[in-house]
């Protein structure tokens, strides 16, 4: 058995307010989104000996994690803050956990948090937007961040002959569990006429293809499994967890229709000893329609190019076979960046301690996939109950 | 308000004979002198094998990998090109690189389709290689 398998456990979790929060700043969300975590966990910030950040776009420092430390005046002797998009939270927990095991620390405080919707200035968040290209071979062509998904949704369709309404349908699943959710962004039911009828951003996605653009912070307290047991929630077990890195530009992926969620979805259930059909629920990262598919591929749930229909057969539902972004996601629950994967966490989290407002019945394994830039930097989590460890 | 500028490359000396081989109407891409590979963006060694690659003239004729169609700019400065085609184009020697389709009606714009290199000057040191319908 992998020697980190069970050895680490989530003791905490919570998510700062979210959607729209003008009257906090990208590193008061972050410092909210710690204390409400360690209130979770029933621990002061003098507990904390590890503090993982990612930098914030609205708000970035040059050393962060050293700056939320300063600010929250700890002084921890494991302190790091990583940049990998939207997949920085994962390999977080990936670097925590080997922290923790390697007795670096012994309870990490990971935080993250950004002011995409109110934060940035207009220089701030056009800069922002034509930074995600090759600053020379990408970037010069006008590219969107949509127009990035937008070709490997084109080819998705053209090889697999996915469609518009299969793509349509997994917003509009997002928006359902929303619905359930009072603390998402967006609640109002949405149809899949309503999500093809909606403005076109950059052909075949529209904007409700597309997630939010979000304030909104997260955090998590993670300790080894051994000293779970004396904090106050059921403690939620690392059970497996992978990586898989193909490239950061989109010009140059191997493939634009196949992932490294391959492999990091491959490593992750071989160290937790469990394959697709044990997972009972998944977090999966939506940041645009068609990402979801090609991550329900990937990580085996349908075979290739079989996502599509997967989806509009209504698998991702709460009566499905994958009840999946049972807080929204990111298409409808939140979206502020970087720390958008972090709420997929806490909810999986919350799906193992039976506190979700779509609770899965008697779930006990869960699955968390996020991924940063282009389809480039994957991190496969796998979660478990107590009877998993 | 400051004006939004259109993201100009910056060329450093591993990228510069590409772009001064543009400013003369020549699309380069770099070819191994060990295994043959051909590769772009350049880079100091070969993706493959590692020996050092040569600068060698590309046809110009690639076909489409995929393709979008920008309704709404990136930026400002980008907003009276709108609806503009960002592309992904298979170069006839192998490497993939991004670039607009031009001169064409984005509605006819099919993956598989072959396109042909064209050079649109951006400022007096850079002219960007764009692709237009063979």
């Amino acid at each position: 058995m992998h020697p980190l398998r069970g050895k680490i456990a989530i003791v905490g979790a919570a998510d700062s307010e979210v959607g729209a929060v003008p009257y906090l700043s990208a590193t008061q969300l972050c410092v909210d989104a710690a204390f409400r975590a360690m209130a979770d966990a029933g621990i002061s910030k003098h507990q904390v000996d590890g503090l993982l950040t990612c930098n914030a776009l609205a708000e970035p420092y040059m050393y962060h994690a050293e700056m939320i430390a300063e600010y929250l005046q700890i002084f921890p002797r494991y302190c790091l803050s990583v940049g990998a998009g939207g997949g920085t939270s994962f390999a977080l927990v990936h670097h925590a956990a080997c922290a923790i095991a390697a007795g670096l620390c012994d309870t990490v405080l990971i935080a993250m948090a950004d002011t995409l919707r109110t934060g940035l200035s207009r220089e701030q968040a056009f800069a922002l937007m034509s930074s995600a290209g090759h600053p020379q071979f990408e970037s010069p062509y006008g590219p969107s961040v949509p127009a990035f998904y937008a070709l490997i949704a084109r080819a998705h369709m053209a090889r697999y002959g996915t469609t518009a309404e299969q793509l349509a349908s997994v917003a509009v699943g997002a928006r359902a569990y929303a619905a359930r959710n009072p603390a998402a962004q967006k609640r109002d039911a949405i149809t899949i006429e309503d999500v093809l009828a909606s403005r076109m951003v950059a052909d075949p996605l529209h904007v409700l293809d597309c997630s939010l653009v979000s304030d909104g912070g997260a955090a998590v307290i993670l300790t080894s499994a051994d000293r779970a047991r004396d904090f106050q929630k059921t403690p939620a077990y690392l059970l497996g967890a992978g990586e898989g890195h193909n490239h950061e530009h989109i010009s140059q992926a191997q493939s634009l229709t196949t992932s490294a969620a391959v492999e990091s979805g491959q490593r992750a259930y071989a160290m937790a000893g469990v394959g697709p059909g044990d997972i009972d629920v998944a977090e999966l990262y939506d940041c645009f329609t068609p990402v979801v598919l090609i991550e329900l591929e990937d990580l085996g749930f349908c075979s290739k190019g079989e996502a599509g229909a997967f989806v509009l057969a209504g698998e991702l539902g709460p009566e499905g076979q994958l009840p999946t972004n049972t807080h929204g996601g990111l298409l409808s629950h939140c979206h502020p960046g970087n720390p958008g994967s972090m709420f997929a966490l806490t909810e999986a989290v919350r799906q193992l301690r039976g506190e979700s407002t779509s609770q899965i019945p008697g779930a006990e394994v869960v699955l968390a996939h996020a991924q940063g830039g282009i389809m480039s930097s994957h991190t496969t989590l796998i979660v478990g109950g107590v009877s998993t460890r | 308000m400051t004006e939004i500028a259109r993201n100009i490359p910056r060329p450093t000396p591993e990228t510069a004979p590409f772009w001064d081989g543009c400013r003369e109407g020549r699309l380069l891409i770099q070819q191994c002198t060990g295994c043959g590979h051909r590769q772009f963006y350049p880079r100091l060694v070969c993706s493959q094998c590692q020996e050092r690659p040569v600068w060698i003239e590309a046809s110009g004729k690639a076909t489409v990998e995929s393709f979008t169609i920008v309704r709404q700019a990136v930026s400002p400065a980008y907003a009276a090109d709108v609806p503009y085609v960002v592309a992904l184009l298979r170069l006839a020697e192998g490497p993939v690189m991004m670039s607009n389709i031009v001169q064409c009606d984005p509605r006819l714009l099919t993956i598989g389709m072959p396109v042909t290199v064209v050079f649109e000057p951006m400022s007096a040191e850079i002219t960007l290689p764009k692709f237009r319908p063979a």
